[in-house]
């Protein structure tokens, strides 16, 4: 009876713990099924590289949507990744404990701002702001590039500052009585001991900027043509699924998917990166 | 940190940076960028606040959506529907393959190495991936329809790995001079697991499931095509519904009620807010322990 229902449990546990196993498969599954047969179907040259996206006439490229995507994603990493690592450095190594303890849950505060919030922040505030004072129509690369910013900055920060703190505190301490100032001891040898933890932070923060969808929406403009400027607006991928998918049929619907499906692989390489920097971290 | 045994006093520090101008830079530049954080966190927080507090009214509160009276009310009871049903789902589904994977696998298992890979994997799936696949699967496949048990049920997939992790987290914290005193007394490995190592872990476990329902609260992308947007509170399983989230980004998208928006991304942030001081009162609960 005892060891029944020990191995009744068992057998429970593992079940519950191969759930996560049958998500992904099911998620390939149905992604793969849906999506690859209208890439086969369009041309995956065409598909990955045609700069046309006119559902109406069935032409479907989505290159606009990738470059998209790469450039707002760059863009928020252009001023995240700086201020992100500086302001780690500080949480880490600078702080006052007081200050520390209103600054962590307000990090974590940060992180947990719905996407619609930002997106609506965005929208009463950021694109006035870039329309008056930049020019273009305020719906653009730069909107959805700082809007971005904002969102990537509490990941880049917690996981690069858990890096910092991660570094033994004999390398700070070495270089101090070697007569570097605390700033050259943090710098030149704390940090780039936590290099590769911050690279995983970065790498987690351009996750999050490509796989977002409502708050580039609604800053973006979502034209589907590849941007010439900052200011002009810019459509991404998860942008393109979630404003024509709601109405789409038959190829145009499997092309959006399709769209689901280059997105899906992006996102996968980009966690693979992200764990290997993670595990050479653990090693160094 | 431990105390430093020298302290500098200020004139000190001053006549080092004097020296050392190149410090005194990159101590002007680290903090100019948590100044720049914490101006960016205040700003965004403090105009939603100031811009939203104004608008809130108890009409925003009644039981009726209409038109005229964009109510927010069966949007926040749906919310509360919606993060039940998905934390029933993923809750003892997360409990139980984190005990696997902590209490019962095995060193170096292929298939725990496979489970952590695809609980890594799924943490990085962006929302509208979810969705897609909620609408693909559960809508259509399984013809649950655009319903509450689809959207609760394609947020429980998301929010998983969420909680497998913290969980794990939380029974690795547990000494395992627990687990050794209880099979010490007799019990077997289901006993030690339920009667000493959970109840041990639980701030843990609730610090993760809080966390767990912030991330529902505030989930847009994956409902619109897995739970609708319909406004109104749902009766059953198989009703369409819009949680608040939903709620604000298409009242926001018809342009005609900015002011009921900023209200809603009040009660949004407020939910928000709680969530996380919860969270972080469970954690610290836990580390005191």
């Amino acid at each position: 009876m005892h060891t029944l229902k020990e191995r009744a449990m068992h057998v429970v546990f593992l079940l519950t713990a191969c759930v996560s196993i049958a998500a992904v498969v099911l998620i390939c599954v149905f992604l793969f099924a849906n999506g690859v047969p209208a890439i086969a179907e369009i041309g995956v040259f065409k598909f990955l590289f045609g700069t046309e996206w006119r559902p109406e006439n069935n032409i479907f490229g989505i290159l606009p949507m990738i470059v998209g995507s790469l450039y707002v994603t760059a863009g928020a990493l252009v001023i995240g990744v700086p201020v992100g690592i500086l302001t780690a450095v500080f949480m880490a190594r600078f702080c006052p404990p007081k200050l520390h303890k209103i600054l962590t849950p307000a990090i974590g505060l940060m992180a947990g701002i719905p996407s619609v919030v930002y997106g609506f922040f965005g929208l009463v505030v950021l694109v006035p702001f870039v329309r008056e004072n930049i020019g273009g129509r305020g719906m653009s690369v730069l909107t959805a590039s700082v809007l971005l910013w904002l969102m990537i900055l509490p990941t880049i920060v917690s996981v690069s500052e858990s890096a910092i703190r991660a570094v033994p505190n004999t390398y700070y301490e070495g270089a101090l009585a070697l007569g570097a100032t605390h700033e050259r001891s943090v710098f030149f040898t704390v940090v780039p001991a936590a290099k590769s933890g911050i690279f995983a932070g970065i790498v987690l923060g351009v996750g999050r900027a490509i796989g977002e969808t409502m708050a580039v929406m609604m800053v973006a403009g979502n034209q589907p043509l590849i941007p010439d400027s900052l200011t002009d607006g810019v459509r991404t991928l998860t942008t393109n699924i979630v404003m024509e998918m709601g109405y789409s049929t038959d190829l145009h619907r499997e092309a959006l998917i399709g769209t689901a499906v280059v997105l899906f692989v992006f996102v996968l390489l980009i966690n693979v990166s992200f764990s290997l920097l993670k595990r050479k971290g653990a090693k160094a | 940190m431990t105390d430093p045994i020298n302290t500098t006093t200020w004139r000190q520090r001053l006549r080092s940076y004097r020296k050392h101008p190149g410090s005194l830079l990159l101590l002007a530049l680290v903090c100019l960028a948590a100044l720049i954080t914490a101006a960016a966190l205040l700003f965004v927080v403090g105009y939603i606040l100031v811009k939203g507090i104004p608008n809130l009214s108890l009409s925003l509160f009644e039981w009726k959506y209409t038109t005229e009276n964009v109510s927010l009310m069966p949007a926040l009871i749906n919310t509360l529907f919606m993060t039940v049903l998905a934390l029933l789902f993923a809750v003892p589904v997360g409990i139980g393959a984190a005990i696997y994977l902590t209490e019962y696998a095995t060193r170096g298992n292929k298939l725990v190495n496979l489970m952590r890979i695809t609980a890594e994997t799924l943490s990085g799936i962006p929302s509208i991936v979810y969705g897609l696949f909620g609408s693909l699967f559960f809508v259509k496949a399984l013809h649950m329809g655009l319903s509450l048990l689809s959207g609760a049920l394609t947020l429980a997939i998301m929010i998983l790995p969420l909680i497998m992790r913290t969980t794990e987290e939380a029974l690795l914290a547990v000494p395992d001079s627990y687990r050794e005193g209880s099979f010490g007394l007799g019990a077997g490995r289901l006993r030690t697991v339920a009667r000493v190592v959970l109840p041990s872990a639980i701030p843990g476990i609730l610090s993760g499931v809080i966390l767990g329902i912030g991330r529902i609260v505030g989930e847009s992308a994956a409902l619109i095509f897995t739970a609708g947007t319909v406004a109104e509170v749902a009766t059953g399983l198989f009703d369409s519904t819009r949680t608040l989230a939903v709620h604000m980004y298409s009242i926001s998208g018809e342009g005609l009620y900015i002011d009921e928006t900023y209200a809603t991304a009040v009660v949004l942030l407020v939910v928000v807010i709680a969530i996380n001081a919860l969270s972080s009162f469970a954690a610290k609960k836990l580390s005191k322990q």
